[in-house]
């Protein structure tokens, strides 16, 4: 049985999504007696192979063209396609990120396979597959299996754990013919919206929602964020006051995360909102109101006025990591 | 212009979430269904590029009978037409790109409009399916969008910024929130809407590739520290956050 991670890099690093991508596929590989390769692409890809084997990859192919510099859905997912059945390809597993939602589904349909998407376990059963996925924003879980010979599973970004394992990987070069046609769509530049993390890709999240009053307050979350080196979230009430944009909206119309840590601040926690949260690690709430309902998926969480709570945590939290 | 919009009939954002009898699905009894909020932003797209480049607007959703009522607020709004797909099982994206792909393909759009994903399986993958079985390029997560002569210049989302996508025509194009405010039907078009067609067929059958084994609820949390507001409490937090949770 072989397994294929397609392994998302842009400018030239490598995501972390990748590397969680890797390692559970090293993780299914061991319990299917499956090696794991991994599939690069862009120009100078083939310089970030090396970093794959020590993730759980035991060959990585390099598709390493100035032809991919820039990121296009079509022709990216006919060159995983022509690669994963050149290497007779049994499981595709790419990171359920922006650009790994963008191109399973494609990638599916030229291999005839069938997508398990936004999984967040990935299981051996009886000798087959079983993906977990989240449905209904959350509120419920769907164990699935895919029928075909042909398996493609997205992985839901910062659930599964990438940690490293004592390997190396192969390297091979491999060249895909592209012609005109394939670049359809074509990406032709990225706007960066601000220096913090986005918050489908960040290890904390301060998140802020109507208990903090004011856009203006916003500055007592963002430091506390800039102290943890967190994101800045948003309950979907304050994005549609405009208060902040719709890039930081957390729940079921917004983003979707899973941090080890969500601090939640003046939310008091609608079904929406902890649909899109309720899988962080560990949760903080701070609500004046003690019967929000934000306090019962809480891990710890403080009866309070944000605007006394936030500014002593701040500065408490900058004395014990010595900032 | 033609643009083709398909639209989800899905369980409203509050809606109580019980698992149905066969362990599979949920149980679809008191639950209110609405028409899938991301569909909203993809019609008043296309109702605003019938009104800039003439043309009209065809809305389809595939489901049963209930999917009539997001189909007529689809037509109190604006879209010209409705196409209703009849299938009362239960299909998984494959089975229903392949359907709406196949009535899609008679339609001949110029421009093909989705919500980013619908609400109920958040799978997010049936408007790239379709663009893949139609041989179509996409863009996914726009949030902003402009039609010019055979092509359209999308902004859409990625992790930590937008991605600025250039796509021929036809295209599939994955509506997200902030692409526009979408209007409300007037009273004038919800009495038109009654009046306009609503046209049925039987969904094209399709081979199901991602089979439902079982769906439970979440395993709840157990009880959190709640403190009480002081300056002991946020000592006492940061101790938790370092000691217990070993997060900072």
């Amino acid at each position: 049985m072989n397994i294929l991670v397609f392994a998302e890099q842009r400018e030239n690093r490598l995501k972390k999504t990748a590397f969680e991508a890797v390692r559970a596929a090293y993780d299914l590989g061991a319990q299917l007696g499956a090696s794991v390769s991994a599939l690069v692409l862009g120009s100078g890809s083939a310089s970030l192979a090396g970093e794959l084997g020590a993730y759980g990859a035991s060959s990585v192919i390099a598709v390493d063209t100035p032809d991919l510099a820039r990121y296009s859905s079509t022709a990216f997912a006919k060159v995983i396609a022509t690669v994963a059945a050149q290497k007779k390809t049994d499981v595709l597993i790419l990171s359920a990120s922006q650009m790994g939602k963008d191109l399973a589904p494609r990638v599916a349909v030229k291999l005839g396979g069938g997508l398990a998407a936004d999984l967040i376990a990935l299981t051996v059963r009886d000798g087959e597959i079983v993906g977990t996925r989240p449905v209904y924003a959350g509120r419920a879980l769907l164990d699935v299996r895919v029928t075909t010979p042909v398996k493609v599973f997205t992985l839901r970004p910062n659930v599964f754990t990438a940690s490293p394992v004592d390997g190396t990987a192969s390297v091979e070069t491999i060249a895909v013919s592209l012609e005109e046609a394939d670049f359809a769509c074509v990406a032709t530049d990225v706007q960066v919206a601000s220096g913090r993390p986005d918050v489908t890709e960040a290890d904390i999240i301060v998140s802020g929602g109507r208990g903090m009053k004011g856009p203006e307050n916003f500055a007592l979350i963002e430091k506390l964020a800039d102290v943890l080196g967190a994101g800045v979230g948003a309950s979907r009430a304050v994005v549609d006051a405009g208060w902040r944009p719709h890039d930081e909206q957390v729940g079921q119309t917004g983003k979707t995360v899973s941090p080890t840590l969500y601090v939640a601040c003046g939310i008091s926690g609608a079904v929406q909102h902890l649909a899109g949260m309720s899988s962080s690690k560990y949760i903080v709430a701070v609500n004046k109101d003690k019967d929000a309902p934000i306090f019962q998926v809480a891990d710890y969480g403080i009866v309070g006025d944000v605007f006394e709570v936030l500014p002593e945590l701040t500065e408490q939290l900058k004395k014990a990591l010595g900032k | 212009m033609r643009v083709v919009v398909c639209v989800n009939h899905v369980p409203d954002t509050e809606a109580k979430i019980k698992i149905g009898a066969d362990g599979r699905t949920i149980e679809r009894a008191g639950v209110n269904y609405m028409l899938n909020p991301y569909d909203e932003f993809a019609l008043e797209e296309g109702l605003r590029l019938r009104e800039k480049f003439t043309g009209d607007v065809i809305a389809i959703s595939l489901g049963n009978d209930q999917n009539k009522e997001t189909l007529r607020k689809a037509l109190a709004m604006g879209a010209d037409k409705a196409v209703l797909l009849k299938d009362d099982g239960t299909r998984d994206s494959y089975a229903v790109a392949f359907a709406l792909a196949a009535e899609i393909k008679t339609l001949k759009p110029d421009i093909l409009l989705f919500g980013k994903q619908s609400i109920d399986y958040d799978n997010a993958q049936v408007p790239t399916l379709v663009a893949e079985m139609l041989g179509l390029p996409s863009v996914a997560v726009v949030v902003k969008m402009e039609v010019l002569e055979g092509k359209a210049v999308c902004h859409r989302e990625i992790e930590g910024g937008h991605e600025i996508v250039q796509t021929s025509l036809p295209a599939v194009i994955l509506a997200q929130k902030g692409l526009n405010d979408p209007r409300y039907p007037s009273l004038k078009g919800i009495m038109a809407a009654k009046s306009k067609p609503i046209e049925e067929k039987p969904a094209q059958p399709a081979e199901i590739r991602v089979e439902a084994l079982g769906m439970r609820k979440p395993p709840g949390k157990a009880g959190g520290k709640i403190l009480c507001a002081d300056k002991a409490a946020v000592a006492e937090l940061v101790r938790l956050l370092h000691e217990e949770a070993k997060v900072v």
